[in-house]
């Protein structure tokens, strides 16, 4: 039997995939780290304290592991969805009543998001009680207030997509409350005196329209599905490498 | 929310007395297979718990979009029905727009006030209070409003207790007054100096308080914060405590404005 397992790892094909042993010794431990491109975010070596539970909640490392399971779940979902008037509340319908596993794949977006938004939040509070926003990681406090934003907002376009009575009438208080901004808005303080009207202010630019209808639908869904997840993920990135470049999860002492 | 509390004070009890930390957690330790032995197993329980809250609890799905039919109540999604508290208290542009800005700014800005180099990277309460007690304040507050916004909001925004049933015809009585009338004051032009001077007079005891405290203890905190971040910490405090009294006097005494002007109210 280890005959033929030695014969396999040592082939080429093997060994052009698996490019170090297992990691049973140091060394090999060190390289799967280091040499692994979904791996090497983390450090070969870490301090001990880095480990508790208590000290760190896992809240960052789940909200992205989240992140990536609505991802998923998405991409799949759009198999199923078209993103116009009519067609978006009977693809719903279809999810929920006729595709196999339908309402799983739903069940498992929706919760998903909402379990995102309470994880984002509590990674904010743990980053915020262990003092982990001093110097020098203090812009990565603020491309984290910039992600927790693009998370309510990746949320919120979601929202929309059912187009059924909750999502539809959430949509429209939410930008109704654009119409009363201060100068953009042709319902706030000094709008009117700018010109602004129903059809030229910063409400009808983030619906597409006057009304929330067909244009909305396609704007959220294009900022859901493509717009907000590219913005996410570049922000994603610069906040994990600043992460690493500062030296890991901070010291307490 | 409660749970993380619990953890966090446990840890903040034990840093502050000093059996926190032990000379072993500084090792190194290797991240395979420590810490990802960790996270590979969190990442399982994550994936089970949505995996069993999926098939169990389905996702609502509600009538198709009808723009001529108003639900009463019309409700934002759970994260953001904290703002929609906030507009009984204060119009769409502060609520909807000024507040939210105001919120993130105010979060943005923390590691720029907060100079404090004591219990970096741990929990603690004795060396950090006032940023605790202060950012605490701050997160128990939305989720305060998110709490009465979800549980106590029915058919026309109208308070219900949670046990009591939603009745689409309640009536309430009730004539909102504004800040200047408690006081007597009628006139457009008087009420909306008298709305300004109570602005700014608030603001201004706020400035001033700490200015009292600090010299009566002979501290330096203002002198290190510095007078321009010194200002910019004391309006975002005072916007922020000035919430929960706008929601006292409201809910209390029925004033709608403190300030009115034909531009404005606030």
């Amino acid at each position: 039997m280890s005959k033929w397992k030695e014969k396999i790892a040592g082939s080429q094909l093997w060994r052009s995939i698996f490019r170090h042993g297992a990691p049973d010794t140091r060394r090999n431990r060190i390289m799967l780290v280091l040499d692994n491109v979904f791996l090497h975010l983390h450090p070969a070596r870490l301090r001990r304290y880095g480990l508790r539970l208590s000290h760190t909640w896992c809240m960052g490392g789940i909200t992205w592991l989240l992140f990536v399971i609505l991802t998923i779940t998405g991409v799949l979902l759009m198999f199923y969805y078209h993103p116009s008037k009519g067609a978006a509340y009977q693809d719903i319908k279809f999810l929920k009543y006729d595709i196999p596993f339908g309402p799983f794949l739903r069940n498992m977006h929706r919760w998903g998001a909402h379990l995102m938004v309470i994880t984002v939040m509590l990674h904010m509070l743990r980053v915020f009680l262990t003092g982990s926003y001093r110097p020098p990681r203090e812009f990565n406090w603020v491309i984290g207030v910039l992600l927790l934003v693009l998370t309510f907002l990746l949320s919120f376009t979601g929202y929309l997509l059912t187009d059924d009575q909750l999502g539809f009438w959430a949509v429209t208080v939410g930008t109704n409350m654009a119409r009363s901004a201060p100068v953009i808005g042709h319902e706030g303080p000094l709008g009117k005196e700018l010109g602004m009207n129903k059809f030229n202010d910063i409400r009808y630019a983030i619906l597409g329209e006057g009304e929330v209808a067909g244009n909305a639908l396609l704007r959220a869904y294009i900022w859901h599905c493509i717009a907000l997840p590219l913005i996410l993920i570049v922000f994603a990135f610069v906040h994990f490498w600043r992460v690493r470049r500062d030296g890991g999860i901070s010291d307490p002492l | 929310m409660v749970f993380f509390y619990a953890i966090a004070i446990r840890r903040m009890i034990a840093f502050d007395r000093g059996n926190d930390v032990d000379e072993r957690d500084k090792d190194m330790v290797l991240t395979y297979p420590y810490l990802l032995r960790i996270e590979f197993l969190i990442a399982i329980a994550v994936i089970i718990v949505l995996i069993v809250w999926s098939i169990t609890i389905d996702a609502p799905l509600e009538e198709e979009a009808n723009p001529s039919l108003t639900p009463n109540p019309a409700k934002v999604p759970w994260y953001f029905v904290g703002l929609q508290e906030m507009l009984v208290y204060f119009d769409p542009w502060i609520a909807g727009v000024m507040l939210p800005v105001l919120i993130i700014i105010g979060l943005m800005v923390i590691p720029y006030l907060d100079f404090n180099t004591r219990a970096i990277g741990a929990y603690s309460f004795r060396h950090r209070k006032l940023a605790v007690m202060i950012f605490s304040f701050g997160f128990f507050l939305w989720v305060l409003l998110i709490a009465i916004g979800t549980f106590c909001r029915g058919p026309g925004w109208l308070w219900f207790w949670p046990w009591q049933q939603w009745n689409p015809h309640k009536v309430m009585i009730e004539t909102n007054i504004n800040w200047s009338q408690l006081f007597g004051i009628t006139g457009k032009a008087s009420s909306s100096v008298f709305g300004g001077l109570t602005v700014l007079l608030y603001y201004s005891a706020w400035w001033i308080a700490p200015y009292l405290w600090v010299k009566k203890k002979q501290g330096k905190f203002i002198e290190n914060l510095g007078h321009m971040r010194y200002a910019l910490f004391i309006f975002l405090l005072a916007s922020m405590a000035g919430l929960p009294v706008k929601m006292f006097l409201r809910l209390c005494f029925n004033v709608k404005y403190v300030w009115t002007t034909p531009w404005f109210n606030i």
